[in-house]
């Protein structure tokens, strides 16, 4: 194994572990120091048992295609992301900066609408924005916050620098990878453990738990608290049994809940109705309740808005807060921060071309052999072009797709992602692209999780690390 | 607890224990057989009859025979009975659980089902099917000694209890009726104390033979067989046995009466077996009975803890 770390070499990008003088990175000389000592089987063993014990586990996620619906495995690359102590720290205050000014802007947004009057961001992106929901207007939810639970995206570029690529304010999902990452990590590197100061991820559940306890609207000493999900059958099913689980409340379905006359939401139990307070929906705001949204929706609970409404149940994340999960939003976002908090933003933003405004649109025309082009409002690396990937034909319908609309299409330059040593078959360890997806709490206080889930594209070169299209993911690390 | 979830609890109890109880039957029979005399009228296909599975099996195969048999209630998809569909069943109730139930319980599943899934040829040709069916009741075991381990006694567990001991209950129903018939058959004559072959294996097939011996203390004899499988207060597999546990269960959960008023019902239903001239197909007319009973029981426990009505709750 000694010499391979010779031959590894991440050219023009900056690799997570490997300096350029292929000496590891000082947080990082533990775990590479102890990868140099194993024989190549041994490495290919662990990684067996990890495969073994991700089946045991029953990790999985679901994929959805043509001929159905497939439970597929979690792809887990065993080779941890490590992140030192000392840039974990601005990135996390960072992060709760974000957040924090992105909850007073969607607050405004329902209200006063300041930032609008004052001019800083354009009227036309609340009224033509799909995400904004008139049913919200006038509402405050407690503590002013809408977005209780915020899954941000961040990419380290080729200087070293984290910038965030996006927020995901609606139903974000990959928390309970990043806790079972950690549970495999631990089953096939326990001898690390000893040696390295590994910060620990498992108090996320918790942190959960009483970040959405402090939502409710009565004042009970055990406010009832349920995970509502759409069923069994919904890629992230697994994560919502897993958190419901780890915290310990109730895990429901649309069609376990009711509104009654009183406004107030009930859950069928076996002894009768019972009162819910606080409920944490992941499912999207389309679906959650058909007197007001999608008639035809199942999933949802009738009367659910109504009661929200009148103050007697807190919805996390709140209805309409993904006004602010649009991607024609995020170029703002430092703006906003200066706006409501006065302060410089800690973490920056990609470069963000926007289509509606005409010189920006007539860049991204002229080099869409060169951009990343996003739809303002799709998630899961659906619906993308890359551009130094893309056919002259790809690049003519999208050119065509920004002319029709030009307001519902972002183009970003082509990032130079980090990369990470990742072993590839047979004990080669090759570098691969990563981004990270941190998680963010807000509600009586702000929670950030230790590192987040590292998503990285197995695929030699490929830059999409959505594992609904090939990607996979490490344990992450912060060490001190 | 969400009704919901009480369900599943209940269903995930029942599967758990028709797949160990399939698992026994196949076991035991597979014994049985190699015990009889040649030439005897019995065969595999009884095993189809005893799980009022005939209907079903016509539909699907020609030949009664015993590959086609094992095949039928070990492996076949299509009989939602089998031993594979109910590990799918169990999969399922315990993946949808898996927010309530010991987290280990999700591991050890889901393992039994890959191995289940990938082994499952071996339960249909004679040469592995023992080692196989040894596996799929240890893994069984070990789940149960899982959730008896680490389960709270809530209300969750009373469901698990109540639908553990409705399958136990069936089982034990079919197993005596199994015995019956075979006592009846008439055999010609032959060295083998054919009584003694068969009681003692229906006496297996419950775990209950060692029990059985300390208990009652006296040969094996159809009678006492019957009177001990059916009235024992202190084995976990009687049906006197499983029938208190259920009345302990709903006892303790709420709005129970409608579901104690049918337990009660099938409590005083009794039988009096003096020797194995009672062993008639009135016997057998008895154990319908109690068979359609557990049904009436299931469908009173549906109806009153999980079928939910919203007006009843306001």
């Amino acid at each position: 194994m000694d010499n391979s770390w010779n031959k590894y070499q991440s050219d023009q990008f900056y690799d997570e572990l490997i300096q350029e003088d292929r000496k590891p990175r000082k947080a990082a000389e533990q775990l590479v120091n102890y990868l140099s000592g194993l024989e190549q089987d041994e490495l290919d063993q662990r990684k067996q048992m990890a495969e073994a014990t991700i089946a045991e586990m029953g990790v999985s996620f679901t994929v959805y295609t043509d001929e159905g619906n497939i439970d597929r495995a979690w792809p887990f690359d065993i080779l941890p992301r490590i992140i030192s102590g000392e840039d974990w720290k601005v990135a996390e205050a960072g992060l709760k900066q974000r957040l924090t000014a992105l909850n007073m802007f969607i607050n405004d947004l329902y209200n006063d609408q300041n930032v609008l009057k004052d001019g800083i961001i354009p009227e036309y992106i609340i009224k033509e924005s799909k995400n904004f929901r008139p049913e919200c207007v006038g509402m405050t939810p407690k503590f002013g916050v809408w977005a209780h639970i915020c899954g941000t995206d961040l990419v380290r570029a080729g200087d070293g620098q984290f910038y965030v690529l996006e927020d995901n304010l609606r139903v974000p999902s990959g928390v309970s990878y990043m806790l079972e990452n950690r549970a495999i990590t631990k089953r096939v590197f326990p001898e690390l453990f000893e040696n390295d100061n590994i910060r620990p991820v498992g108090d996320y559940p918790s942190q959960l738990f009483d970040r959405l306890a402090s939502l409710s609207p009565r004042e009970v000493e055990m406010p009832e608290i349920v995970v509502l999900t759409p069923g069994i059958f919904n890629s992230a099913y697994f994560e919502h049994a897993f958190l419901a689980q780890q915290m310990g409340v109730e895990l429901v379905e649309g069609s376990d809940l009711f509104v009654a006359d009183d406004d107030c939401v009930y859950m069928k139990t076996i002894h009768g109705a019972e009162q819910v307070d606080v409920i944490y929906r992941r499912i999207d705001d389309e679906f959650m309740d058909p007197e007001v949204f999608n008639k035809e929706s199942v999933l949802g609970v009738p009367g659910l808005m109504r009661a929200w409404r009148a103050g007697n149940v807190a919805l996390a994340n709140a209805p309409g807060a993904g006004v602010a999960d649009d991607k024609v939003v995020y170029a703002y976002v430092p703006e906003i921060i200066r706006y409501y908090l006065n302060e410089e933003p800690i973490l920056p933003n990609v470069e963000t071309f926007l289509c509606e405004n005409e010189e920006q649109r007539e860049y991204v025309l002229e080099n869409l052999d060169k951009l990343v082009v996003k739809p303002a409002n799709e998630s899961g690396g659906y619906g993308m072009l890359v551009g130094p990937h893309s056919t002259k034909k790809e690049q003519a319908t999208f050119a065509k797709l920004i002319k029709a609309n030009p307001r519902n299409y972002i183009a970003q330059p082509t990032l130079k992602l980090s990369t990470a040593p990742t072993l590839i078959a047979k004990g080669t360890i090759e570098p691969r692209h990563l981004d990270l997806r941190p998680f963010i709490l807000q509600a009586d206080e702000s929670y950030v999780t230790t590192g987040g889930l590292t998503r990285v594209a197995l695929k030699k070169g490929s830059l999409v690390v959505n594992s609904s299209q090939g990607g996979g993911s490490k344990d992450t690390w912060i060490v001190e | 607890m969400l009704s919901r979830v009480a369900e599943r609890i209940y269903w995930l109890a029942r599967y758990l224990e028709r797949i160990e109880n399939t698992a026994r039957l196949v076991s035991v029979y597979d014994n049985l057989l190699y015990d009889l005399p040649r030439g005897n009228s019995i065969s595999w296909y009884n095993l189809i009859v005893i799980n009022s599975g005939t209907e079903q099996f016509h539909e699907r195969y020609k030949v009664k025979s015993e590959r086609n048999v094992v095949k039928f209630l070990l492996a076949d998809d299509d009989n939602y009975a089998s031993l594979m569909s109910s590990i799918r069943m169990l999969r399922e109730n315990v993946r949808t659980s898996r927010d309530v139930i010991p987290s280990e319980t999700w591991e050890l599943t889901n393992e039994l089902y890959i191995y289940v899934r990938e082994n499952i040829s071996q339960g249909v040709n004679r040469s592995k099917r023992h080692e196989f069916l040894t596996h799929v009741i240890e893994s069984c075991q070990m789940i149960t000694g899982l959730l008896v381990g680490a389960m709270a006694r809530d209300a969750g567990w009373n469901f698990m209890i109540l639908g553990c001991n409705i399958e136990r209950a069936d089982m034990t129903t079919r197993m005596l009726d199994a015995g019956t018939f075979l006592a009846m058959e008439p055999f010609e004559e032959s060295n083998v104390n054919l009584t003694q072959v068969i009681w003692s294996k229906v006496l297996r097939s419950q775990s209950a033979y060692l029990t059985y011996r300390r208990t009652v203390r006296r040969a094996i004899r159809a009678s006492n067989v019957v009177n001990y499988l059916l009235n024992d207060e202190q084995f976990p597999r009687t049906f006197y046995y499983c029938v208190e546990q259920m009345d302990r269960a709903a006892k303790y959960l709420p709005r129970s009466a409608s579901v104690r008023t049918v337990l009660k019902d099938i409590k005083s239903l009794k039988y009096v077996i003096e020797s194995s001239q009672d062993l008639t197909d009135d016997f057998r007319s008895y154990l319908n009975e109690l068979q359609i009973d557990l049904i009436k029981l299931n469908e009173v426990i549906v109806e009153n803890w999980f079928a939910f009505k919203e007006e009843d709750a306001a």
